[in-house]
């Protein structure tokens, strides 16, 4: 099949060098205009078209952030989703969970960063309990795992709701964090010349940093690891993998490990810079599966693109037209779906 | 030729009871005289909302049993049959409300729903087996938060108030007695219908494509059309079952097509079992027996717990459901009377 396939992709490619430039370009250009759409100092049209220039860069720049969790959500769905073919439906349930240990540990301890790196190892560790003790005996019966995972997350939610009740919790970041950062892009110019700057809070651009940091160290362990080029090769054939004599089941674990902690890790961060509160588990659940079926599933480039547009698509329209934010996402899903099913990095299969 | 037309006709009537199977017609006179001796709650709360659960269940089966389409959106279609009616005939929310006799507005919104129903199997029949589930999922949500958040045609958070059922025939249809045989009926009709579907060519070639796409592709069968045109016949039940849904809980708001119900569809017809259509209606049996009875032994607070705890076992023990439960007990009590016999 695939060796069918060589002739006429290798052709396509050839055909692609000029469509190649073209798309960089076009790329170029965007990047031209969203610079001086972002540093320029804007005429009154442009103000008087998209509102003001501070609600739009606010919009793109919280659109980043947002991106940067949903990235961090969606990088460990689209992992366990590429190697296992299991959908985790719990994964929302993880997030919360992860959030409201984070929260309870931030309170009592008093120490932020200790909330976060318990967020990340107690979702680890039920990630893989979850693993071997539910997955592992419903190997290769992708429908029952997926359902399974669904009864998990309606009892999750449930005891959640008994266990930390109906309300709403905000994690108290430290104060190193708090503040805003001054950034050099001006917003308007004063009557008397004297330029206004925009500031944005420093803990959401932290945020956005340690996305773009865990992802980068994603990537890094998938292409430049042992481990990682096992799961590499799990994703193409797992079978295979398991022939060649590489215990898969502790690859399995591994990635659920990664996976379900990367959840918890972005529900403390997330619940720092949102809140917490019962539904967020269906919120976030939603914004991965969006993200993953916009990105194609299994590829972690994949999840970073869908997550920035996803993101962005999420800000800009609340913004600009707020009753029909979510209908935006959902236009991009759909529109995915019918040009490229597989996703935009996923592969054909 | 008279010998040949009078052994065709008599060929049918003698295995009339064959056909159409002795158990259900002992299950149908036994549903009959139900009202006879069920009292009001147990005929509109248990026996009413289980068959219009069962329904939508069972448009669920549908797509799922013969098509291999596992979907989260049956709740958002009847839904949207459901929100039809409100706009379409009266309600008390004083948005929209057309104020159309019903026997305008039911066949709009049963189209509307299947119409609903086609599109979103259009959408997703471009991916297989478990990416449909993920995808329905995301429309569910995503039909959810809109409603929750459009005021123009579903009126936000609050949703629709005050629709009744008609009165014709000098009989209000909300009546007790009335409504459960509302509900029968439809859930009588809506069973047969699939029962008979499912040995139909469509029904065959469906199941067909279920098990091999790429032959029945190969063989011509247009397969993207069939398997739209199932969802367009699971979105006729759907919007059938919404209808029933609305008048009987007089309302509507993004709370009755949220998640948890797209979910609670989906458990019902598993638990019920995917491989009959009489699946759907156990588990909807089971489920809201479950949900009102429940109450008493653990509380209306960890309801879910237990719900989603049973879900699990029944996917752990028994992927076909009760049904299958059922299917694999049988042969141990046959060979146990057998060995009791002597």
């Amino acid at each position: 099949m695939s060796i069918l396939d060589q002739p006429s992709s290798s052709s396509l490619s050839g055909g692609g060098v000029t469509r190649r430039q073209v798309w960089g370009l076009v790329g170029l250009l965007a990047a031209a205009i969203v610079a001086w759409l972002v540093f320029a100092i804007w005429p009154a049209w442009l103000n008087a078209i998209l509102i003001s220039k501070k609600a739009f860069v606010s919009a793109i720049l919280n659109g980043l952030t947002l991106a940067g969790l949903y990235f961090l959500v969606a990088s460990g769905f689209t992992l366990i989703f590429g190697l296992m073919r299991n959908i985790n439906l719990a994964h929302g349930s993880l997030y919360l969970l992860g959030a409201y240990i984070g929260y309870e540990v931030t309170s009592r301890t008093g120490y932020w960063l200790l909330g976060v790196a318990a967020g990340f190892v107690v979702m680890a560790i039920i990630g893989v309990v979850m693993q071997v003790f539910v997955f592992r005996r419903l190997e290769g019966d992708d429908l029952r795992q997926t359902l399974v995972t669904i009864g998990i997350s309606i009892v999750a939610a449930d005891l959640m709701l008994a266990v930390w009740a109906g309300g709403t919790y905000q994690i108290a970041t430290p104060e190193w964090l708090d503040g805003a950062l001054t950034l050099p892009v001006i917003t308007a110019v004063r009557s008397n010349g004297a330029s206004v700057f925009l500031t944005y809070p420093l803990y959401r651009v932290v945020v956005l940093a340690a996305a773009i940091v865990i992802g980068v160290g994603l990537w890094l362990m998938l292409n430049k690891t042992r481990v990682g080029m096992m799961i590499r090769a799990g994703v193409d054939d797992r079978a295979m993998l398991s022939a060649s004599g590489v215990n898969v089941h502790a690859v399995f674990a591994i990635v659920f490990a990664v996976g379900a902690g990367l959840a918890g890790f972005a529900g403390v961060v997330g619940g720092s810079a949102l809140s917490v509160a019962p539904g967020e588990d269906v919120r976030y659940l939603l914004a991965s599966l969006v993200v993953v079926i916009v990105g194609g599933m299994g590829s972690i480039t994949g999840a970073a693109i869908g997550a920035l547009l996803i993101g962005l698509a999420e800000q800009i329209g609340l913004v600009y037209f707020p009753t029909y934010g979510v209908v935006l996402t959902f236009v991009i899903m759909v529109v995915t779906l019918a040009v490229r099913p597989q996703g935009i990095m996923g592969k054909a299969r | 030729m008279s010998l040949a037309t009078a052994a065709d006709g008599a060929a049918p009537q003698q295995n009339w009871l064959d056909r159409i199977g002795a158990g259900h017609v002992i299950l149908a006179v036994a549903l009959l005289l139900y009202p006879l001796v069920a009292s009001d709650f147990f005929l509109t709360q248990i026996a009413g909302y289980s068959m219009i659960f069962g329904v939508l269940a069972l448009s669920l089966m549908l797509l799922a049993g013969y098509g291999g389409m596992l979907s989260l959106a049956q709740i958002t279609v009847a839904g949207i049959a459901a929100y039809a009616v409100a706009i379409l005939g009266s309600n008390t929310s004083n948005v929209l409300g057309f104020g159309w006799p019903w026997w305008i507005v039911v066949p709009f919104a049963v189209a509307a729903a299947a119409v609903t129903s086609a599109l979103i199997g259009w959408i997703s029949v471009r991916t297989e087996g478990i990416y449909t589930l993920m995808i329905t999922l995301a429309i569910a949500t995503a039909t959810f938060y809109f409603a929750q958040q459009n005021y123009a045609i579903f009126n936000g958070h609050s949703g629709y108030a005050g629709i009744h059922a008609p009165v014709f025939w000098g009989i209000d249809w909300r009546d007790p007695k009335p409504f459960y045989f509302l509900c029968l009926g439809l859930a009588m009709l809506s069973y047969a219908a699939v029962l008979y579907s499912s040995r139909s060519t469509f029904g065959m070639t469906l199941q067909a494509i279920r098990d091999n796409p790429r032959r029945m592709r190969a063989l011509g069968y247009h397969v993207t059309a069939h398997k739209v045109f199932a969802w367009f016949l699971a979105g006729i039940l759907a919007g059938l079952a919404g209808v029933l849904l609305v008048w009987f809980n007089g309302r509507v708001s993004p709370g009755t097509i949220g998640v948890d119900v797209a979910i609670d569809i989906l458990i019902i017809a598993v638990i019920g079992g995917l491989r009959h259509p009489i699946g759907p209606f156990v588990g909807a049996i089971v489920v809201i027996l479950m949900q009102t009875f429940a109450i008493d032994i653990v509380g209306a607070e960890r309801f879910n717990t237990l719900i989603g705890l049973v879900f699990l076992a029944i996917v752990f023990v028994s992927p076909d459901g009760i049904l299958g439960l059922w299917g694999r007990i049988k042969p141990h009590l046959a060979q146990g009377s057998l060995r009791a016999g002597p």
